[in-house]
């Protein structure tokens, strides 16, 4: 345990002299900083980045106890987690560096090809709990949530329940793959992934935010021209005093060549 | 010469005790850090910590349970007079909210201003509920009442049967359908493995020949080494939907499901414990339980099982402890509900397949965090109340005849 702790710390010393810089935070940025700091070294050999998950909870502490650099996170910073900054006398600048777009996906026998926001709320707080309710066979609803870990959980809770909780009892899985591979073997079911997870064995669901007047397919393309509504900014976040520091890296993810890679990555760009 | 040498000895014999208090101290520690967590929790409020519940002064509602909390921000609870206050629509103000009606400008330097404009909105709605942090709550303002919350209590948290723990602004925390979840699905699976493991451990101890012991004994323990996460894997593209398709469910990720992983995964251990007491029966008893006329059959059922029984129920411990702590392989196929299971065929939630998903982003010291070292501690009285059954069983057993 002891041994570690040096090993880490040694590593840790290593890696602060060597003019790095440590990213940590969010599992759902976790793919995409890695790319980027991957391709950032190719192009600049003295730089060196660390990348490392956690959950966007974890990075935002860690920037409060000064063990990062850079917080990545798939949510906007919390008032409390800005007030603690504040009163250890740290000031954070907040820099978008991509979009990540949720789809709603169901079996892809399902008739039910499209959902408004209203109907969504309901089957993930349990009031509706037969596909014939909207217009779907008479078969039972399976919902399938992320475990409440997951900034994508928080996310889900935010925009398409409006901040009630999850049915009481939802099943919810350790992976955004589980949940795929959940939903492809199993008729009713209907579950949320990130639009990069998406493949042909399930089926997506066109959905409304204004009452059923519009549908919308999830698609980079929609969630570019922001008719998709269930779209959220991926965050870093920096201290200001750090700023030269982490500034050469951040450009580069807004460069061209970062945009890039943040395509690639199935996350959508940034304009 | 002689008196180096038992120096030498004596040197060894203490490093031996040291390190048998070493290892002694350091599960003692585990064991009192665990609890010292766990128990934080009944000391903790039933609404977030730094966070209280404000309503306008002419309410009348009082003595808020946490699930009515709940229901109230659910909008399943919609009127006053369904919590014993005056008749109105009840009106839900989270914090944020505020930045919607005041620019962050308005609310002064450092929010000085801001506990007064939470204020205002309180005493101009009467119906509202707030919850706010702490820190802003305008509690010496005329016309705003604090709401008192309680300690989590100890029923609550046993009796309780919802869990939802990131619930805000009070999380539900009742482990009973966690409890009941990992009983049950451990219980089947030994249900299923004991006899199954025995059976292997009989046929490969008497039975079996010897080329045939000695290609099954290595593949049995390889399957011992695979990791749960492997099996975890097997069960969701496999089994889940073999269970779905067999017993037509609408959902595959169930009780049963766990139970057979489980099984598979308890089978190597149930096996290699039980053979090897199994063979250690000495020749001579053997010899002796044939020689007396015996049959094959009666010589196993007679005398090498009951020679073996202290060893047999060790597999079977070893098998349920297996069994009860395994995290990966259940996360991944039994659906991870935290209902209160009535049937097989339902998806369910264990105990340490709660821990491990949500250890990483609770808060360190919350109730949440707390909640689940508790939950360990929970998951350990039951395993040491295994383990003690088990040695008094096999203690118990009167070794007559042999």
């Amino acid at each position: 345990m002891n041994r570690t702790i040096l090993i880490m710390a040694a590593a840790l010393l290593l890696v602060c002299n060597a003019n790095g810089q440590q990213v940590k935070g969010s599992d759902t940025v976790l793919p995409l900083s890695q790319k980027e700091a991957e391709n950032y070294m190719k192009t600049n050999s003295t730089a060196t980045v660390t990348v490392t998950g956690g959950g966007s909870g974890v990075g935002i502490s860690a920037l409060l106890t000064g063990t990062t650099d850079i917080a990545q996170s798939s949510r906007k910073i919390k008032f409390d987690e800005r007030q603690k900054l504040k009163t250890a006398g740290k000031t954070v600048k907040e820099t978008i560096i991509a979009w990540d777009a949720l789809s709603v996906v169901v079996h892809s026998a399902n008739k039910v090809g499209k959902l408004t926001r209203e109907q969504l709320e309901g089957i993930f707080t349990g009031k509706i709990t037969n596909w014939k309710e909207v217009g779907g066979d008479d078969l039972k609803i399976v919902p399938y949530s992320r475990e409440t870990s997951s900034g994508t959980y928080e996310f889900f809770k935010e925009s398409v329940l409006k901040n009630k909780n999850f049915m009481n009892g939802i099943m919810s899985m350790p992976a955004t793959g589980a949940i795929v591979q959940s939903v492809s073997q199993t008729k009713g079911a209907i579950g949320y992934i990130g639009l990069a997870y998406m493949n042909r064995s399930v089926k997506a669901i066109h959905v409304s935010y204004d009452g059923g007047k519009s549908y919308t397919e999830p698609s980079v393309a929609n969630a570019k021209s922001k008719t998709y509504p269930v779209v959220r900014p991926l965050y870093y976040y920096y201290e200001t005093k750090s700023e030269t520091k982490v500034k050469p890296f951040i450009d580069y993810i807004l460069s061209p060549a970062g945009q890039k890679i943040v395509a690639e990555t199935g996350f959508i760009t940034l304009n | 010469m002689k008196r180096l040498g038992r120096i030498s000895e004596r040197m060894v014999e203490g490093v031996f005790t040291v390190s048998g208090a070493i290892t002694g101290v350091a599960i003692l520690l585990i064991v009192v850090f665990l609890f010292r967590e766990g128990l934080g929790l009944f000391n903790s409020p039933s609404v977030e910590n730094g966070y209280v519940l404000c309503v306008n002064a002419q309410n009348t509602a009082e003595n808020l349970t946490v699930a009515e909390i709940k229901r109230i921000f659910d909008a399943e609870i919609t009127s006053w007079q369904e919590l014993g206050g005056g008749n109105g629509e009840i009106m839900l103000f989270r914090f944020e909210e505020i930045f919607n009606i005041y620019a962050e400008e308005e609310l002064g330097e450092d929010y000085a201003l801001l506990p007064e404009k939470l204020g205002q909105v309180i005493v101009e709605n009467p119906n509202v509920i707030a919850y706010l942090p702490q820190q802003y709550a305008p509690t010496d303002m005329q016309g705003v009442k604090l709401l008192p919350v309680g300690n989590i209590n100890i029923s609550d948290f046993f009796g309780g049967k919802e869990w939802i723990p990131t619930a805000t602004p009070a999380p539900q925390l009742g482990v009973l359908p966690l409890i009941l979840g990992t009983l049950l699905v451990s219980i089947v699976a030994i249900l299923i493995a004991l006899p199954l493991g025995l059976g292997v451990a009989v046929y490969l101890s008497e039975l079996a020949g010897e080329r045939i012991r000695k290609l099954m004994k290595p593949t049995i323990e390889l399957l011992a080494g695979i990791p749960s996460v492997v099996y975890g894997f097997f069960g969701l593209v496999v089994l889940v939907p073999i269970v779905q398709k067999v017993f037509n469910l609408s959902v595959g990720e169930t009780a049963l499901t766990g139970s057979l992983i489980l099984a598979i995964m308890a089978l190597p251990t149930i096996i290699t414990v039980a053979e090897d007491a199994m063979r250690n029966t000495p020749r001579a008893m053997r010899e002796a339980s044939l020689a007396l006329g015996a049959t094959h059959w009666q010589t196993i059922y007679k005398v090498v099982i009951p020679y073996s029984a202290s060893g047999i129920s060790a597999a079977v411990v070893l098998g349920i402890g297996r069994a009860i702590g395994e995290t990966m392989a259940v996360l991944m196929v039994t659906g991870n509900a935290a209902v209160m299971p009535h049937s097989l065929f339902e998806p369910i939630r264990t105990i340490p397949a709660t821990i491990a998903a949500e250890l990483g982003e609770a808060p360190a010291g919350g109730a949440h965090y707390e909640s689940l070292f508790m939950l360990g501690c929970i998951l350990f009285v039951i395993t040491m109340i295994i383990s003690i059954t088990a040695e008094v069983i096999s203690k118990g057993q009167p070794d007559k005849g042999i």
